[in-house]
């Protein structure tokens, strides 16, 4: 089943400069997508369409078969959760506070979260394995430990789409691969993702399916290891880069490159 | 610090301020250049609901019930209104700098004083120009930021800057032109703040406004705490941001011109009450506004009893909000990065 269906998405901010052309794919459900793309292709407007932060595009965006200009943003967050890359928080709050904002959609309009909501917290900490983190200021805990509480808060939320905004841009290499297993994981258990990255690899290593934006269209979608060739990966960011076979995995390496 | 050692500590902290709060009210009910014992205020109180034999003079019970529990009551009322109204206005524009007059609704009040002052109105009147015009100033800053085509809530801020030196600049023209006798005097005190002038009756409307800012601001705090991310975050996660904001900021700013109307410009406690509260509790608006409430009452209270019996004359509130506020201001500065 589709659980996304994107058709002929066009949006401009001005007549001149147009930053989606006809964009059209399709999300299965439980699939784990990478979106590639150059800085400036088009993937942060992408976002904002289908997070439906932003109104003004042309064609259909259907989640769940349902157009989200239809849907209030209380129902949209009820079946998708957004992960920012990073979140900039003025005041200092706890772990548990930050993911228990994520429950907002399930209470009605007037009160707070309560005990049910609470016990999301602590599933959603749990299912990350990071129950230790309860108690905690989100202030103070490293990168790696704020990227899985924002995870766990899309958790909180109960929605069965996640999108992420390079979920790994700020983390080190031991974070990234530990951040990256997580959602893999989640993606087994029957979450949808789909996840922004500027490291092609991911797609590759991680992802059952790849969407390449290049200059507002969609450059290639499908398969990563049949997609994403050498000739795709240049012409998507400029420079030479050949897919090679390692341990009968494909990796991304920039072309002539040799130790001196 | 687990879920329910925070719960726990919320409540001690909340019913300890309530205490302080009554502790403090009596108190200050018995302060005073005429003096009243804790018994006689017993007694007063009591007869207003079971029939006592009067054994106290007709003075104490005038001086107890027309002079001193209205001006004690709307310390209290204006205390809580500010502090409620900066954490609302701190969450709302994500500035732990933000305070009530953050959208010129204080420099707007002072205009409308001036004016009620100058054309030689009563008390009431001045009240309710200090009201009508706070909320004019506001309404205009946020017409003004309209025009903007950047960031909301930073124009938003940024016009509010601007109207209120408007009116700023309109208040210096009206003290210019006021009676150095008699007029600007009556203006600059009024500028600086102070209840001494209370009457039962202000304290019989002036709660009015304020519940009516109140309630909305209760209602929606633990969206708030989502209002302090991003737009994106908060909008994804299911709130309907621009509802939010625009009900808090007028909530806030009805909290706000109630108070200045009828106490002057009293700085200070928006700004720094929030800030001792999250020291108390944290940062979740959920316990975060009911306990800036009970702590800015707790505050102004207490300042405004210094204020009436420190010195032989009256000293102005605003004066000693700030002499009081601006070096805990600094020591706040001083420990960056905790709140």
């Amino acid at each position: 089943m589709n659980v996304i269906e994107v058709e002929n998405l066009s949006f401009s901010y001005t007549k001149n400069v147009q930053i989606l052309k006809k964009v059209s794919f399709y999300a299965e459900e439980g699939s784990y997508i990478c979106l590639l793309g150059p800085n400036g292709a088009g993937k942060s407007t992408l976002f904002q369409c289908m997070l439906g932060l932003n109104g003004k595009y042309s064609g259909s965006i259907k989640v769940c078969g349902e157009d989200i200009k239809n849907l209030s943003e209380k129902q949209l967050a009820r079946k998708i959760a957004y992960i920012p890359q990073s979140s900039v928080h003025v005041f200092n709050y706890s772990v548990d506070d930050v993911v228990l904002m994520g429950t907002t959609s399930l209470t009605n309009g007037i009160s707070s979260p309560g005990s049910r909501e609470r016990e999301l917290v602590m599933d959603a900490l749990k299912r990350l394995n990071i129950e230790y983190l309860s108690g905690r200021k989100y202030q103070n805990i490293s990168g790696g430990e704020r990227q899985l509480v924002l995870i766990a808060r899309a958790l909180a939320q109960q929605a069965k789409i996640l999108f992420m905004d390079e979920p790994t841009a700020n983390l080190d290499y031991g974070n990234q691969c530990r951040v990256l297993n997580e959602i893999s994981r989640l993606s087994s258990q029957g979450y949808t993702i789909i996840q922004s990255t500027h490291n092609p690899d991911h797609a590759l290593m991680y992802a059952d399916c790849t969407i390449a934006i290049c200059d507002g269209k969609v450059a290639a979608f499908g398969d990563p290891a049949k997609v994403l060739d050498a000739e795709l990966m240049s012409r998507l960011y400029g420079v030479k880069i050949e897919v090679v076979d390692v341990n009968g995995l494909r990796m991304c390496i920039p072309a002539g490159i040799s130790r001196k | 610090m687990g879920v329910k050692d925070t719960r726990k500590r919320n409540i001690t902290v909340i019913v300890t301020l309530l205490i302080l709060l009554i502790v403090c009210f009596m108190l200050s009910v018995t302060l005073g250049r005429y003096e009243i014992s804790l018994k006689e205020l017993g007694l007063v109180l009591a007869s207003k609901f079971v029939n006592i034999e009067q054994s106290w003079s007709k003075l104490s019970d005038n001086i107890i019930m027309q002079v001193r529990i209205p001006r004690i009551v709307v310390a209290v009322l204006v205390g809580a209104a500010l502090a409620v109204s900066g954490t609302s206005y701190q969450c709302i524009f994500r500035n732990p700098m933000a305070a009530p007059d953050v959208l010129g609704a204080s420099t707007g009040a002072g205009f409308g004083a001036a004016l009620a002052i100058l054309m030689g109105k009563g008390n009431i009147t001045i009240t309710a120009w200090a009201f009508v015009s706070s909320i004019v100033c506001v309404l205009l800053a946020v017409m003004c930021s309209k025009f903007s085509k950047g960031d909301r809530v930073l124009s938003l801020v940024l016009s509010g800057i601007m109207i209120g030196s408007l009116f700023q600049a309109g208040t210096s023209y009206l003290k210019l032109i006021a009676d150095p006798q008699n007029t600007l005097p009556e203006i600059t005190y009024w500028l600086m703040g102070s209840l001494s002038g209370i009457k039962p009756e202000q304290m019989g409307y002036i709660w009015i406004p304020m519940v009516i800012g109140f309630i909305p601001i209760f209602i929606m705090r633990w969206k708030m705490n989502l209002l302090t991310m991003d737009d994106a975050e908060a909008k994804t996660m299911g709130v309907n941001t621009r509802l939010v904001r625009v009900t808090v900021i007028i909530s806030a700013t009805l909290l706000t011109a109630a108070s200045v109307a009828i106490s002057g410009m009293v700085g200070w406690v928006g700004l720094v009450i929030p800030h001792i509260g999250r020291r108390l509790v944290g940062s979740d608006c959920r316990i975060l506004v009911p306990t800036s409430a009970l702590l800015g009452g707790i505050f102004l209270l207490l300042v405004d009893d210094l204020a009436r019996n420190i010195y032989t004359t009256e000293l102005p509130l605003g004066m000693l909000t700030a002499i009081i506020g601006a070096p805990f201001f600094i020591y706040l500065l001083s420990r960056k990065g905790e709140w």
